[in-house]
């Protein structure tokens, strides 16, 4: 058994170094030669400055931007760091709400958001993914429902005509991939960039 | 549920299939020592490891000698994860300025990570530095997954040999796999995600002003090379700390297809490695066969489940099923496949919150790790738990019979039976055990998210995936306590390592073992009858064991919710 101790050293040490620094050193050197754009991190730049990651959702709160789906990231309270605050879309600490089916605060929180964006939009049914959090907290898209839905608040507070705005979705719809895989959506920064070249 | 949704389903199942059958060959040249396309690269690379480590590669080893190599390599990985994790904050590759991680939570990630548990109480982005991540996790998520084959081989070796004393080297597995087998397709399968849009860099966390001129951090990372061999390796553990619902690691519809195959491509391949040692590889198929049934009938019931939504949103008039927890680009079918699939097999990465799904959604997911996870499995951890079953199920068909079982030419006799049950009990003991103690244990209590059930589910969630080495989660259990730190870190340990012995017991004694050919009083393994024998054992076994906890949860929840009671 005692000749077992060198390989359960050297070979450990060795295969360490292979896989845990040869490996995803030499990968971050190819990807960031061959895909750098997508190795930083898919970041979108407007006038020189970054404002975000075509990967990740920002919040949007404003009228005259389409808006996300909640998010239920949170971060260390400032005041008692044993303690989180809500922090929509905190890209430093992801993660969902976790609450259950028979969870009341999740039937309260989904009711009271029904509510509200009835009163917003009457004519049609509420999207669900405008009333559900995402696994991520950063979920970066929303159904073209949910685009369709805002559109009424958002030609309003732009003052450009509806059917603009929802020419605007349409152009942006992302299908499944290859007609197969996954679902479709839009993405909302995308979207909210092309809604303010629009406007300018 | 709808048309494209099944079809997804039968497309992911068909790649499957085909992937067996060549990945089964090139894995059966790899253990058998032969040469292969690769060895013009990488046998300098092997030659130049055994030279170093001392590693005779003519010597093979007794069972003992292998599963006391396989934990001293165990012990050194423990030993270097805890020590990063530690001293973090002094070492390099650490832009985000990580402290040293707590004592206990240190403990608990080792502990998991070297039993390809991979369970997250650290919390990825905001815990680790980038070199924890690479040298302390990327690295372990190879060698926990080459250990898992290696030793299922090693038991595959057990059945195909004959009076034999040795059942291969492990120093030369683990080798041949890491180098052969997992570190080829993770440099391909890294770089296809990095294409599709996974972060792969040092740099550190991007600062951006939003359009609305808010501040946003964003967590970056090389993420693309460790989520390659958490996939590949059935491990799991996330680079972030929603895991494969974040964006950045499972971008696109297509990076979590292919992430899916991943998980079960090297498990299935296993069956056929082991029809082919064996030297019928309809074994293997029968093998295979059996997995199938069970993962079609959990894939049918979560997709059914989330489809349905709940009574809360249907009342709402909400249509579309349950999107809580769930991303957008996936949506229901794509969040249900992945989620039996990584139970399944013991992977654990999410790409949807298990937490919040419906209450019988989520209850399979439980129900496929409580069952052993050997639906596919872990890489190698599956086969040889399968392995495990086939040998009770056979011993069950002798006993109606009349005659002394065998398996593949081998008599199954007291000892195999009895390595067999050891390692079966192992799982029920820490899952039930554990769960009982926390629910009684106010602070355990505390740190239920959930109230009602589905607070109790979580903790049994929590015992289960640890001792079934999955490290998939219902979150909104806070794992990241002492009690919760320490219990489940003894769950992840014994159910890895006392499953493994009797395991190699078992490998050592049916080497020993003269092979005997068929003869007319044989039961054919290869058919339909044997398929449903050992579907039947491992319903039983673990219907009859985990029914009653299941009732007090998920099965309870779904009654309530039904009834418009809410917690």
């Amino acid at each position: 058994m005692l000749r077992e101790i060198r390989p359960a050293i050297l070979i450990l040490l060795l295969l360490t170094a292979i896989t845990g620094l040869a490996y995803p050193l030499a990968m971050t050197a190819i990807a960031g030669a061959i895909f750098p754009r997508q190795a930083q991190g898919s970041l979108i730049e407007r006038d020189g400055k970054i404002i975000g990651s075509a990967l990740i959702g920002q919040e949007f709160k404003e009228d005259k931007y389409f808006h996300g789906r909640p998010s239920a990231t949170t971060a260390p309270d400032p005041a008692d760091s044993t303690k989180t605050v809500s922090a929509p879309y905190n890209a430093a600490n992801s993660g969902g709400s976790n609450l259950g089916p028979t969870s009341k605060a999740l039937a309260d929180r989904i009711k009271e958001d029904v509510e509200k964006l009835k009163t917003e939009n009457p004519a049609a049914p509420v999207p669900i993914d405008l009333v559900t959090t995402s696994g991520s907290g950063l979920d970066p898209d929303i159904s073209p429902e949910a685009a369709l839905f805002q559109v009424p608040r958002v030609a309003k507070a732009r003052n450009l005509p509806e059917a603009r705005v929802q020419q605007l979705v349409t152009e942006h719809i992302q299908g499944r991939m290859a007609g197969l895989l996954g679902e479709p959506r839009i993405s909302v920064l995308e979207v909210n960039l092309a809604l303010d070249e629009v406007s300018k | 549920m709808t048309p494209i949704g099944w079809f997804q389903i039968v497309l992911y199942c068909a790649i499957i299939v085909a992937l067996v059958k060549p990945l089964g060959w090139y894995m059966t040249k790899v253990f058998n020592g032969e040469r292969t396309f690769l060895s013009p690269v990488l046998r300098p690379v092997e030659s130049a490891l055994y030279w170093i480590g001392g590693v005779d590669e003519k010597r093979e080893q007794h069972w003992l000698t292998y599963t006391v190599a396989m934990l001293l390599f165990h012990v050194g990985g423990f030993l270097i994860i805890y020590g990063l994790m530690r001293l973090q904050a002094l070492l390099p590759f650490n832009p985000a300025g990580q402290s040293a991680v707590a004592q206990d939570l240190s403990f608990n990630t080792a502990i998991s990570f070297i039993t390809n548990t991979n369970w997250q109480n650290y919390g990825g982005e905001s815990t680790l530095s980038y070199l924890t991540q690479m040298v302390g996790l990327t690295h372990q998520n190879f060698l926990s997954a080459a250990t898992g084959i290696a030793l299922a081989v090693a038991l595959i070796r057990g059945f195909s040999r004959s009076s034999m004393r040795t059942i291969g080297n492990f120093w030369i597995d683990v080798t041949r796999c890491t180098l052969y087998v997992l570190l080829p397709i993770c440099i391909v399968y890294a770089l296809f995600l990095v294409w599709q849009g996974m972060p792969q860099t040092l740099g550190a966390y991007v600062e951006a002003t939003t359009l609305e001129g808010g501040k946003q951090t964003i967590a970056v990372g090389p993420v693309a090379s460790q989520v390659a061999i958490k996939m590949l390796g059935t491990n799991g553990g996330g680079f972030f700390n929603a895991n494969a619902s974040h964006p950045f690691e499972n971008p696109t519809a297509l990076s979590n297809f292919v992430q899916m195959i991943s998980i079960f491509a090297l498990g299935a391949a296993l069956t056929n490695v082991f029809g082919r040692m064996v030297g019928n590889q309809r074994q293997g198929w029968a093998i295979l066969g059996v997995m199938g049934v069970l993962f079609l009938a959990g894939v049918a019931v979560t997709y059914w489940a989330e489809a349905n939504g709940t009574s809360t949103l249907n009342a709402l008039q909400l249509t579309g099923g349950n999107m809580e927890g769930k991303e957008v680009r996936f949506g229901i079918v794509a969040s249900s496949l992945f989620a039996v699939i990584t139970t399944a097999a013991s992977c654990g990465a999410v790409n949807a919150m298990h937490d919040s799904f419906t209450a019988l959604g989520g209850m399979i997911p439980l129900l496929n790790i409580q069952l052993g996870e050997i639906i596919v499995g872990g890489v190698g951890a599956g086969m040889y738990g399968m392995l495990l079953f086939v040998v009770l199920a056979i011993f069950v068909a002798g006993l109606m019979v009349g005659r002394t079982p065998e398996f593949v030419g081998k008599k199954i006799e007291a000892r195999e039976v009895k390595m067999a049950m050891l390692a079966i009990l192992i799982l029920p003991l820490m899952i039930l055990g554990w769960t009982a103690v926390a629910v009684v244990f106010p602070p355990a209590v505390a740190s239920m998210a959930n109230a009602g059930p589905h607070g109790f589910t979580e903790v049994l969630y929590a015992f289960t995936s640890a001792t079934g080495n999955n490290g998939s989660a219902f979150g909104g259990l806070t794992g990241n306590t002492f009690f919760y730190n320490l219990t489940l870190a003894s769950s992840m340990f014994v159910g890895r390592f006392f499953m493994i012995v009797p395991a190699m017991a078992m490998a050592g004694s049916l080497a020993a073992k003269k092979s005997i050919p068929p003869s007319a009083g044989t039961l054919p393994t290869t058919g339909g009858l044997f398929v449903g024998l050992v579907v039947g054992v491992i319903l039983i076994i673990g219907g009859l064991t985990f029914f009653p906890a299941l009732a007090l949860g998920p099965i309870v929840e779904h009654l309530a919710m039904n009834a418009n009671t809410l917690f």
